[in-house]
């Protein structure tokens, strides 16, 4: 439904080109939850901001395709006009952003920036936008919708804003729905519901999720597919089960080890070396975990271009030297 | 009045005296005409020396509070709280600063970058408690104490001359650290210190967390919504809920058989790997902490097994166990057993 290739992204910034996205690979199947998961800094947001057409005017997109096809439409993401993405976001694609309370306009009550939504994207008569955001209000459990309805922003817990955002999101029966870091900055049990809601949504509507988050356990709870992102590559791909039980790319292995968890010991939980390389480098190593890599062997590893293989079908690298 | 025991009351005979003490500690903030908000309500706990004890809570239910009150930086509206047996809530917020306590009382606070003053380099920051709160003042002295400092926390020698936003997040996590402990405290709070960071950094800065304080002796009180972390460096843990103490106890114990149900709720909520998702036990909306009625447990209306009882008797905190208290009318296994 949602294929992504080759896609790369750079920023012209005072400092140097940063390349922030090289050759990124993914596909999203109907239905399917898809868990982009990486360091801040690795590329998560960037993708999806380019995907839905708000990349910030430094970013161009120097490479690649985003294929994205429904029962309505089939276009390439990249190469659509402004006004025909607007039609198609709302209604095709939609986005939660990672902060509800600085997504969320202060200065309007939630159930009208729910009917903005809808005023735009759908074709009810006014009469029943209204009605319809109250509806979306009660679906995302929301508990008293009418009361709700004319709350402002600060007025909600950080939770229910989330809730609201997803209401906004999910408006107008998207196909495919993005999912920055959506529970960042809430607690657990909010965590939870706000999960346990998404998920049931996708599953009643038939919707695609690509949930962006750092928190591999999250996503290894919520995804069908994970791709973990380094650096602006794409280092891994697999169903979950296969990258948790057999991860192949040595940061991914990494990264499982330093997320603490329930029954990991604290001698178990292994920092990961090194930081990010400077994306603005000229001089870029081809694998850009080099420098962080115990496996680093500089004749395998300097060779151009990385060697990006599917060790099974659904299961892709990019490492010389897979685990 | 349960305020006016004497202070020494619970402390047993055969425990060294605790580092410190809390007694009924309460902090009420007005919110409008006649409106109250009860930020901390009646807290009572103890920390002995060289222990860690977490303290954990949603957003909103006062830990922010409650450390701001015992690293005195907030005024108290009642209660008591002892530090090294002197009693520290009646010197005034802004009186503390020139107390002889400030120094063995250091907070490390929870964004790296925000906590850091961006006109101030690394060495500045970390030689600046020590320039305010100690007599050594020989520059030569200073800077060498402050080159530890940095070689305590792995901040490179070289990095010192540098501001805030040349640093990466981890190197500002371990400034605020080295600044935290430039006075060998005593006592060190610890607000969220890993919350801001990468899962990579975190692991570095835990590790660095627990050397620190087998190397210096110090008693942490960690406060977190990560129970994960809790878990890994804390000895023992309080649970927290709209202002109150609900369950506290030892960490593997709370972790294993969590007694109250919130904490069951918090505990069933960790993500690990590759569990199913599960349904929360906890619905709905808290409760409001402006004007909470006391009788109601704060619970109620989110709790799964919540009965009439509950919005008529208060539940107050009750030992069940050695070291294992909970403040819950039906609390886990008693209905565990009764149905056996």
């Amino acid at each position: 439904m949602l294929s992504v290739e080759d896609l790369s992204v750079e920023f012209r910034t005072r400092a140097g080109v940063v390349k922030a996205l090289e050759a990124v690979n993914f596909s999203v199947q109907p239905g399917e939850t898809v868990g982009i998961v990486g360091e801040s800094g690795s590329g998560k947001s960037v993708t999806a901001f380019t995907l839905m057409g708000v990349l910030d005017r430094a970013g161009q997109v120097t490479a690649g395709r985003a294929l994205f096809q429904s029962n309505r439409v089939a276009v390439d993401l990249l190469k659509e006009s402004e006004s025909s993405l607007r039609q198609l976001r709302g209604q095709e694609l939609s986005m939660i952003f990672q902060n509800p309370r600085t997504a969320l306009n202060p200065i309007r009550q939630v159930g009208k920036q729910i009917t903005d939504v809808l005023r735009c994207h759908s074709d009810l008569p006014p009469a029943d936008l209204r009605l319809k955001a109250l509806e979306m209000l009660a679906s995302v459990r929301i508990p008293d919708p009418v009361k709700r309805y004319e709350a402002y922003p600060y007025e909600l817990s950080g939770g229910l804003c989330q809730r609201i955002m997803i209401a906004l999101a999910l408006a107008c029966s998207p196909e495919l729905l993005i999912a920055d870091e959506p529970t960042t900055g809430l607690d657990v049990t909010t965590q939870t519901t706000v999960m346990n809601l998404l998920k049931d949504l996708a599953a009643q509507r038939q919707m695609a999720t690509v949930l962006i988050t750092h928190d591999l356990a999250l996503a290894s709870e919520y995804c069908d597919r994970i791709v973990v992102m380094h650096a602006g590559h794409v280092v891994e791909s697999a169903p979950t089960h296969s990258l948790f039980s057999q991860p192949r790319h040595p940061y991914t292995a990494k990264l499982i080890a330093a997320t603490p968890e329930p029954h990991k010991s604290f001698a178990e939980l292994m920092p990961i070396g090194g930081n990010l390389p400077d994306l603005k480098a000229m001089d870029l190593a081809p694998c850009r975990f080099s420098t962080r890599c115990d496996r680093f062997d500089s004749a395998l590893c300097g060779q151009t271009p990385l060697k990006r293989a599917a060790l099974a079908p659904d299961h892709q690298v990019a490492c010389w030297q897979p685990l | 009045m349960t305020q006016l025991q004497p202070h020494f009351a619970n402390a047993l005979p055969h425990l060294p005296p605790p580092l410190l003490r809390v007694e009924n500690l309460c902090k009420v903030f007005p919110v409008g005409k006649a409106a109250q908000l009860h930020a901390v309500d009646q807290v009572s706990f103890q920390i002995q020396p060289g222990e860690s004890l977490g303290l954990v809570g949603e957003s909103g239910c006062g830990k922010s509070t409650l450390i701001r009150l015992i690293t005195r930086l907030l005024d108290v509206t009642s209660g008591e709280i002892y530090f090294d047996d002197a009693l520290l809530s009646t010197t005034a917020a802004r009186q503390f600063p020139r107390s002889q306590h400030r120094a063995s009382l250091q907070l490390v606070f929870q964004d790296p970058t925000d906590s850091l003053n961006p006109r101030f380099s690394a060495y500045d920051t970390i030689a600046d408690p020590i320039r305010r709160l100690s007599p050594q003042q020989d520059k030569q002295q200073l800077q060498a104490r402050v080159a530890e400092l940095a070689d305590w926390v792995g901040l490179p020698q070289d990095l010192l001359s540098r501001f805030p936003h040349q640093l990466s997040g981890g190197q500002k996590a371990r400034v605020g650290i080295a600044r935290a402990i430039a006075l060998n405290p005593k006592l060190l709070v610890l607000d969220e210190p890993t919350s801001a960071l990468d899962v990579s950094v975190q692991a570095v800065i835990l590790h660095l967390l627990a050397d620190l304080k087998q190397r210096l002796g110090m008693s942490y009180l960690f406060v977190s919504h990560d129970l994960n972390v809790i878990r890994l460096l804390c000895d023992r843990v309080l649970v927290m809920y709209l202002g109150k103490i609900v369950e506290s106890g030892p960490v593997d114990q709370i972790f294993s058989h969590p007694q109250h149900p919130y904490t069951e709720a918090l505990i069933s909520a960790i993500p690990s790997f590759e569990s199913k998702p599960h349904p929360i036990a906890l619905t709905g909306e808290p409760r409001s902490p402006i004007n909470p009625a006391p009788q109601v447990c704060r619970l109620y209306g989110r709790c799964p097994r919540g009965e009439d009882r509950c919005q008529q008797v208060m539940p107050e905190l009750q030992a069940i166990a050695p070291n294992h208290q909970v403040a819950c009318h039906f609390p886990v296994s008693a209905a565990a057993d009764s149905r056996d």
